[in-house]
């Protein structure tokens, strides 16, 4: 319920390349890190197991486990911080907010990898093969 | 209350800062601000500007106020304050005293300024002291029948009174309150905008008044505290100063 005053002025401030994953996806995200005075870009690979906020505030929490420790990173999607988001792999699930994860480990941790596509990425690869065809 | 604006609360978002860090800001659209009349030691005793701001219908006011308007060349304004700068609460003078018939505008402000914003609480109508000063509650289950009430309202014999200032229930917020020493992270002269990093009293569309904050040395600290941190993370990023220190002893 925000003022269109303050969704025009922060409208400016969003990512426009960030690519259409979803909870159960296998992103990499390549995070800026600040070392002094030398910055440098980190990947940080692992399964996105929420979406969380709209707008400026839209976040999303990144789990992976490493050595045999979980560990998730909540990153601000428009963040100047996250330089790209990557999908590695799609994943299926059944629900929005992946927390059963956390309680599952090894061969149960597993996510079934998605083949068809969702209904906002085959929009997406239509517009694609039409300006394709267009093109020609 | 020294020379300031008045403006409407929008809203809050948040924004990146330049570390990118997601700071909470409010939306303050502040100014125009038309300067209605000029009060002067010699004609009122102490020194001040009168501003107004926001839209009205001229069916809406009175004659006598149409004709204050008139007088100073501004439209019809809905909110009139008065700021003042002679020393008074901690006020202080602006650099430049603006004229009758000029505007005062969000350039008054700029990034890394700390402010004060005075606006009018929410009004949360007859409120418990639970609610209103914070005491503590009751117990839910267990048989309690003591659940959210007042409490003790005094010992007996002695004073055989309640005592002044006894936390009780009674009306709350829909009163002036100032957000005191705020950071303005940003503004934007085209859309007449504020960002004052954290929350301000009232309710969206309720209206404030922004002034430089009288919290003046807490915000100089402030200032130096981030300047010497600065210094360190650059001399950090040359040298251990630990380790430049151990060569010097060496030599």
């Amino acid at each position: 319920m925000s003022s269109q005053i303050i969704t025009d002025f922060v409208s400016g401030m969003l990512k426009t390349d960030v690519p259409d994953f979803q909870p159960g996806d296998t992103i990499k995200v390549a995070v800026r890190i600040i070392e002094g005075d030398k910055e440098r870009i980190q990947d940080y690979v692992g399964v996105c197991i929420r979406r969380k906020g709209s707008g400026i505030s839209e976040s999303f929490t990144v789990r992976r486990v490493s050595y045999g420790v979980g560990m998730e990173r909540v990153f601000p999607l428009h963040s100047p911080k996250v330089d790209k988001i990557e999908i590695v792999r799609r994943g299926r699930v059944r629900r929005a907010k992946l927390y059963y994860l956390r309680d599952l480990r090894g061969k149960k941790a597993r996510i079934t990898e998605r083949k068809t596509l969702t209904a906002s990425a085959k929009a997406a690869q239509r517009a694609e093969n039409d300006a394709k065809s267009s093109a020609k | 209350m020294s020379l300031g604006l008045i403006g409407k609360k929008l809203g809050m978002s948040q924004i990146f800062d330049k570390d990118g860090k997601l700071v909470p800001v409010t939306f303050i659209q502040a100014g125009p601000c038309f300067v209605l009349q000029r009060k002067t030691k010699d004609s009122d005793g102490y020194e001040a500007v009168q501003l107004g701001y926001g839209d009205k219908k001229e069916k809406n006011v009175t004659k006598p106020l149409l004709g204050h308007l008139k007088k100073a060349g501004a439209p019809v304004l809905r909110v009139i304050r008065e700021f003042r700068f002679d020393g008074a609460n901690g006020s202080t003078a602006p650099a430049e005293v603006p004229e009758v018939g000029q505007t005062v505008d969000v350039d008054l402000f700029k990034e890394g300024d700390h402010v004060d914003v005075v606006g009018v609480s929410k009004g949360r109508g007859f409120a418990s002291p639970i609610k209103r000063w914070h005491v503590s509650r009751g117990p839910e289950t267990h048989g309690s029948m003591y659940h959210r009430r007042a409490g003790s309202q005094g010992a007996s014999s002695y004073p055989s009174r309640t005592w002044k200032n006894k936390k009780g229930a009674g009306h709350m917020g829909d009163a002036r309150s100032t957000a005191l020493n705020l950071v303005v992270v940003g503004t934007d002269k085209e859309r007449n905008l504020i960002m004052v990093r954290g929350s301000v009293p009232g309710f969206n569309n309720g209206f404030l008044m922004i002034r430089p904050t009288v919290r003046l040395r807490k915000a100089t600290r402030q200032a130096m505290l981030e300047a010497t941190r600065a210094d360190r993370a650059a001399a950090m990023g040359k040298a251990n100063p630990m380790k430049a220190s151990k060569k010097k002893v060496g030599k």
